[in-house]
C-alpha cells in the first residue's frame, strides 16, 4: 500500500471513530442548555428522569387538539418504531438507539418542541419537560 | 423420424401465442400510460423545501397549484390548515419562490401542470389541490369508503394509492 494511501486509511478510520461522538456533542449541549433553564426557572431543580419522559410521552392530554391527544397519536407507540403523521406521512423513530442522526440540530428539536407541545399539550413544554422527554428518547 | 416428432411450428405455437400477448399487453398498457401522459408532476428538489414541506404531509408538487395559490398559503402559515406551520422568515422567502417560480401557471411549471388548473377562475387561489375542478373530476369514482378507510383517511394522502408520488407519479 501507497504511503498517502495508509494515510488516509487512518484518517478514515479516525473520522469513523470521531463522528459518532461529534453526533452526541450537539444533544448533550441541549441538554445543559435545558437544565440551566430548568434551574433558572426552579432552584430545586434535581436533573432530568427519563421515566418522567416516558410518561410525558405516552400521557393523553385534553388541552391540545382533539386529533392529537398525546405525543404518540403521529409517533405511534413504540419509540423504535415508525410513526404516521394525521396526512399520512410515515415519522421515523424517535429513539437514538435506532436513529441516531436525531437531535443534532439544536434549531429542529426547538421547532418541534413548539409545534407539537401546541398541538398536544395546548401549550409550550417547559425546560424541565423538553430535558426528561430528550433523556428519555436517549435511554432508548 | 420426422413422423414421430412434431412438426417444429406446432411445438413453437403456445410460446409464440404467449410472446404475442406479452407484447401486446405491453403494448395497451404503454398506450394507457401515454394517454394518461399528464400524470407526471416534477416533485420538490429544493432540499429544504422538501424537509419544511414534507415533514407532515407529501411535498405536494409545486406545479399542482398556481402562483397566486401559494402566495396565499405561504402568508398564512400560522394557521395552515389548522395547524401551526410557521418557519423562519428567511426559510419562508425560500419556500415561496421556489413554489411560485415552479408554480402549475408559471414558466417552469406549466408545462407540467396540463389541465390541473382548468375551471379555476383566474381571481381564485385555491389552497386545496383537492378541490379544483379536475382533481375531483379525476377521483370521482373513488368510493366513499376508500376515503375513509384508515390507510387512506384525507385526500391529502396521495401516497395511500398513488404509490410513486413522491417521484412525480400519478397515474392510477
Amino acid at each position: 500500500m501507497q504511503p498517502t494511501a495508509l494515510r488516509r486509511l487512518a484518517a478514515g478510520i479516525a473520522l469513523g471513530l470521531a463522528l459518532p461522538l461529534a453526533a452526541a456533542a450537539p444533544r448533550d449541549d441541549l441538554l445543559a442548555a435545558y437544565a440551566a433553564a430548568a434551574k433558572a426557572a426552579n432552584p430545586a431543580f434535581a436533573g432530568f428522569s427519563a421515566e418522567r419522559g416516558q410518561t410525558l410521552h405516552t400521557r393523553q392530554f385534553a388541552g391540545g387538539k382533539p386529533d392529537t391527544p398525546a405525543c404518540t397519536s403521529c409517533h405511534g407507540p413504540d419509540v423504535r418504531g415508525p410513526g404516521r403523521t394525521p396526512a399520512g406521512k410515515a415519522v421515523e423513530a424517535m429513539a437514538v438507539s435506532v436513529n441516531p442522526s436525531r437531535y443534532a440540530d439544536p434549531a429542529k428539536v426547538e421547532k418541534w418542541f413548539k409545534r407539537n407541545c401546541n398541538e398536544v399539550l395546548g401549550r409550550e413544554c417547559t425546560p424541565q419537560e423538553k430535558g426528561d422527554w430528550l433523556s428519555f428518547m436517549s435511554a432508548r | 423420424m420426422t413422423a414421430r416428432t412434431p412438426f417444429p411450428p406446432r411445438r413453437l405455437a403456445r410460446p409464440l401465442a404467449l410472446a404475442l400477448l406479452v407484447v401486446g399487453f405491453s403494448a395497451l398498457l404503454l398506450g394507457r400510460a401515454q394517454a394518461g401522459g399528464g400524470h407526471y408532476y416534477p416533485p420538490v428538489a429544493d432540499p429544504v423545501v422538501r424537509e419544511e414541506c414534507g415533514s407532515c404531509h407529501l411535498a405536494f408538487a409545486p406545479s399542482m397549484l398556481p402562483a397566486r395559490s401559494w402566495q396565499k398559503m405561504m402568508g398564512e402559515l400560522q394557521n395552515h390548515f389548522g395547524d401551526d406551520a410557521s418557519v423562519e422568515p428567511a426559510t419562508a422567502r425560500r419556500i415561496a419562490d421556489y413554489l411560485v417560480a415552479n408554480a402549475g401557471d408559471s414558466a417552469a411549471g406549466r408545462p407540467y401542470a396540463g389541465k390541473l388548473l382548468r375551471g379555476v377562475p383566474p381571481e381564485a387561489a385555491p389552497q386545496r389541490i383537492s378541490e379544483l375542478p379536475k382533481w375531483r373530476k379525476e377521483h370521482r369514482e373513488v368510493p366513499d369508503w376508500e376515503w375513509r378507510h384508515k390507510e387512506v383517511r384525507t385526500r391529502a394522502n396521495c401516497l395511500a394509492c398513488h404509490t410513486a408520488a413522491e417521484r412525480g407519479y400519478y397515474d392510477d
